[in-house]
């Protein structure tokens, strides 16, 4: 960044949809504004820059606005990624931004992956679920081997973006499909050895077409995931455990 | 106008809000969360470095114990905390990240045998014993004296959040995403739930609750330089204030960051230098030695970002076409542990920074990062003055902080203050004082009034630009009411607040829009964020020494004789143009532990005419009560029938088994 060369700057164009579904008169539509890109800049600096100096009425959402709380994916350029981190510089001229698909859409970038994502909790109950989780506060933890505590921590870095979800055929096409989210994270409770379901268990969640066997293997999600997480060797892997379970019955 | 009614109504679904939801739940009692964004974005996520508790199980951490955690956190708060308060803290603390391990969050854990660390910038062999192997490890903080914070890499929060959030949805308490509260509906004795607005459609709702509990957070966005989430902008404590009967504690009690990345403010973790990283200047000389001969880098956070900004103005920043800086090196603890310890970190550095943190420097400086002060409560966690409100976290002044937080004591508090509060709430609600009788009209009063007020932005009359006011408070504040703070600048920021807070009474909202109105929700906010910067501007005016967090370079001496008290701010009236503060004083003769120096930062205090006598009395009690360290404590400052009984046991410790 320090090496930049001092040329005028750019004259951004960012293509934006706009949609207000609160509106029964409102068209779905795309408005272009144009920015001067500033050194730095990324898509939560420019958009705040639109609504604070062009359109008050633009809907986004940012929390962290540092690539940690997963607010802000939306397709960039058709791409889902989060826009928080997204350096205009690294973008070309023309920037079209639009909603996430799948989720049920808010006003213009912002949609709900809130209620989706809860849904999915309830319905794979995401939780540790064993006899040690009402244990005795005052004694010593249940131990645990470091090594697997790191493991569990590589699958929990998930922030529930959506991006995996913007990014897959099946979830495109079948509402109820849980998506590389949804199995990442049972596959992080399998791990656990504080979680008591065993393959069985799992299998009654996860061994059917909303689960692990809805799976295409297009591999966006592994391909889009901001977290880099290893979603791809985590479905295969419950794949090979489930068929295994469901030969069993 | 819908009703919602429930018995525990929680403004906030972080790790705070979410915990007092469970306790809540978990004894009867329904409970229902009100949260701006999905819980799991909450702005418990960021904390990244970890949670301090005195486990005492890796070999760094050995002599650790609840006394020495609370010297630290008294210390740290440079003698403005809460001391039974902090009691409680200590005690409960490890019971919660032992709650949070057998919940799932999967603390990194010591491993048996040699390893190396790096400390005062030399590598270190260390050995782990056997019998900890396996159990929760810890790393290094800034003003602890033992190795006790607990982590997971440096996701910390993160994994905390999502814990936490996903045992609420197994207890089946509902979230309502979206909403926000922003008027409390009471009768000025009496809080009986809250006027919310909902996000996505626009309507407006009152709940009414039996007990109504604000975890929204703190409000370090009414700065313009802020590690904060853009959603941490103090409504909840806006909304209590704004009722002229809670009062806010400590307002002017801010805390700056040392490390937020240059120019964007985001954070990067203190672990970074608890792990062994250096602080340097633009010649890449370590400085904080020269300042800071006994703790350097790992001095509190107060003496840290005010050493910095002193070096910074003594000529030393690193130059930028932003302006200056200062560096942070973490080459020196290897690619290993930032690859596995300090992941987060590194992504940071690469996305906003363009940085290999492996190879390259990352450039900080102090940005506003923690608001010590919020809404003043009991240690019950209720307001002494508006029976029914209760608050926890960040979004309280409990007070286990005082004039300045430790690193890791947030997240720490968040769910200790979960725990506890939610009990006193289950405790409250069982009794007669939870029930409630309140009239439809009231409902339909505060609701009008909120009504009102909306209609009356949009009404097409007001001519202030709800952005503008928010940019130009953003900026006073980061200007005028920093980390060097000066009674003619301060008087200044008193005068721009009060001239912005009567403009904003003429905010005109362009556009009427149907469902979420972004412009509109700034409009309302930045009215209530006025308030709250009126708050911290007016205490640090009134405030004339340094202690902790606030600094005056007119006043540079920690004054116990004439400051040793909390600074309550009320809000007198709609029309107010700021506002009314009154204090409270700290019991020198009740403290377990008198005033003195911190063992870091200046050696200039004042001292409190008592401080003397009570020292002599703890020292007379520790000689005759002698070596059990828990009826030492219990002589000096009896503190354990403020928890709720299921907390008050002793933590199990490696090497204490017999005790």
């Amino acid at each position: 960044m320090n090496d930049l060369e001092q040329t005028r700057p750019r004259k951004l164009k960012l293509h934006i949809l706009r949609a207000n579904p609160q509106d029964p008169a409102d068209q779905p539509h795309m408005q272009c504004f144009e920015l001067e890109e500033a050194e730095g800049m990324t898509l939560f600096i420019a958009l705040n820059e639109i609504r604070e100096t062009q359109d008050p009425s633009l809907s986004f959402d940012f929390v962290c606005r540092a690539g940690i709380c997963g607010s802000c994916a939306m397709l960039i350029n058709g791409q889902p990624g989060l826009a928080c981190r997204a350096l205009t510089q690294n973008l070309p001229v023309e920037i079209s931004l639009t909603p996430l698909p799948v989720f049920k859409l808010i006003a213009d970038l912002s949609v709900d992956t809130g209620s989706w994502m809860r849904d999915m909790s309830e319905r794979l109950e995401t939780w540790v679920q064993g006899s040690d989780v009402d244990r005795d506060l005052d004694d010593f933890e249940q131990r645990m081997e470091p090594q697997l505590a790191r493991d569990i921590y590589e699958l929990e870095r998930c922030i529930e973006c959506g991006c995996c979800i913007a990014a897959c055929g099946t979830a495109h096409m079948r509402p109820e499909f849980v998506g590389a989210v949804g199995l990442n994270k049972l596959g992080r409770f399998r791990l656990d050895p504080r979680d008591e379901r065993d393959d069985a268990a799992m299998y009654e969640l996860i061994g059917n077409d909303s689960g692990v066997f809805g799976c295409m293997t297009l591999l966006g999600c592994d391909d889009m995931c901001p977290k880099e997480l290893p979603l791809a060797t985590q479905i295969a892997f419950l794949r090979r455990k489930m068929a295994r379970q469901g030969l069993k019955k | 106008m819908r009703v919602i009614h429930t018995d525990v109504l929680i403004v906030g679904g972080g790790l705070a809000g979410l915990r007092v939801a469970i306790g809540a739940k978990r004894r009867g009692h329904e409970a229902m969360v009100l949260s701006l964004v999905p819980p799991k974005r909450s702005h418990s996520a960021a904390a990244q470095g970890g949670m301090q508790a005195s486990l005492a199980n890796c070999v760094k951490g050995r002599g650790d114990n609840e006394d020495v955690h609370f010297a630290d956190t008294v210390r740290g708060s440079d003698w403005g905390a809460d001391q039974r308060v902090v009691r409680m803290f200590v005690n409960t603390a490890p019971k919660a990240v032992r709650e949070m391990a057998a919940w799932g969050v999967p603390w990194n854990r010591v491993e048996r045998g040699a390893r190396t660390a790096i400390i005062n910038g030399e590598t270190v062999s260390l050995e782990e014993s056997d019998e900890a192997h396996g159990l929760i490890d810890a790393r290094d903080f800034g003003g602890t004296k033992k190795w006790r914070t607990s982590y997971v890499s440096d996701g910390t929060g993160h994994s905390m959040l999502y814990t936490m959030s996903d045992q609420a949805i197994a207890q089946d308490i509902p979230v309502h995403e979206r909403t926000e509260a922003i008027a409390l509906i009471h009768d000025g004795g009496r809080c009986y739930g809250a006027i919310v607005r909902h996000l996505v459609t626009g309507e407006l709702l009152a709940y009414v609750a039996k007990a109504t509990c604000i975890a929204s957070g703190g409000f370090g966005r009414i700065y313009r330089v802020t590690t904060n989430a853009v959603i941490s902008e103090g409504i909840g404590g806006a909304i209590a204030l704004e009722t002229g009967v809670a009062a806010m504690g400590n307002m002017e009690a801010v805390q700056f960051h040392p490390t937020g990345i240059f120019p964007a403010g985001i954070l990067v973790t203190e672990g970074c230098r608890g792990d062994g990283g250096l602080l340097l200047d633009d010649r890449e000389h370590r400085f904080m030695p020269d300042y800071e001969p006994e703790k350097m880098e790992l001095a509190s956070r107060d003496v840290v970002s005010r050493r910095m900004e002193q070096h910074i103005k003594a000529g030393h920043g690193a130059k930028s076409r932003f302006g200056e800086h200062l560096w942070l090196d973490i080459r020196l603890l290897g690619q290993h542990h930032i690859d596995t310890k300090l992941r987060e970190v590194k992504e940071i550095c690469h996305h906003f920074l363009g940085i290999d943190p492996v190879r390259q420097l990352i450039a900080v400086r102090p940005a506003q990062h923690y608001s010590m002060g919020g809404i003043r409560t009991d240690h019950r966690g209720e307001s002494p003055t508006l029976r029914g409100l209760f608050s926890a976290g960040e979004a309280a002044c409990w007070d286990m902080h005082g004039f300045n937080r430790l690193g890791g004591n947030s997240v720490a508090e968040t769910v200790v203050a979960g725990m506890i509060v939610g009990e006193y709430i289950a405790d409250f609600c069982d009794g007669s004082e939870g029930e409630i009788t309140v009239s439809t009209a009231l409902i339909r009063q505060c609701w009008d009034q909120q009504k009102q007020h909306l209609s009356g932005l949009c009404d097409g009359k007001g001519s202030e630009n709800a952005f503008e006011l928010m940019r130009a408070m953003q900026q006073t504040m980061t200007d005028k009411v920093g980390i060097f703070r000066h009674g003619e600048q301060l008087q200044e920021a008193v005068s721009d607040l009060e001239g912005l807070l009567s403009r904003s009474r003429s905010i005109g909202v362009g556009r009427q829009l149907r469902g979420a109105n972004p412009e509109l929700v700034t409009a309302y906010r930045v009215q209530k964020m006025l308030k709250l910067a009126l708050c911290v501007a007016t205490g640090a005016l009134q405030r004339v020494e340094s202690r902790g967090a606030h600094y005056r370079e007119d006043f540079p001496q920690r004054n116990d004789r004439e400051w040793l008290k909390r600074t309550l701010a009320l809000w007198p009236g709609s029309d107010a143009s700021g506002p009314q503060l009154r204090y409270e004083e700290l019991s020198v003769m009740d403290m377990e532990l008198p005033p003195g120096w911190r063992g870091y930062g200046e050696k200039n205090h004042i001292d409190h005419p008592q401080t003397a006598e009570r020292q002599d009395e703890v020292e007379a009690v520790q000689q005759r009560v002698g070596a059990d360290r828990f009826a030492v404590q219990d002589a000096l400052m009896p503190y354990r029938e403020c928890l709720p009984s299921r907390f008050r046991g002793r933590n199990a410790r490696l090497g204490e088994q017999d005790q």
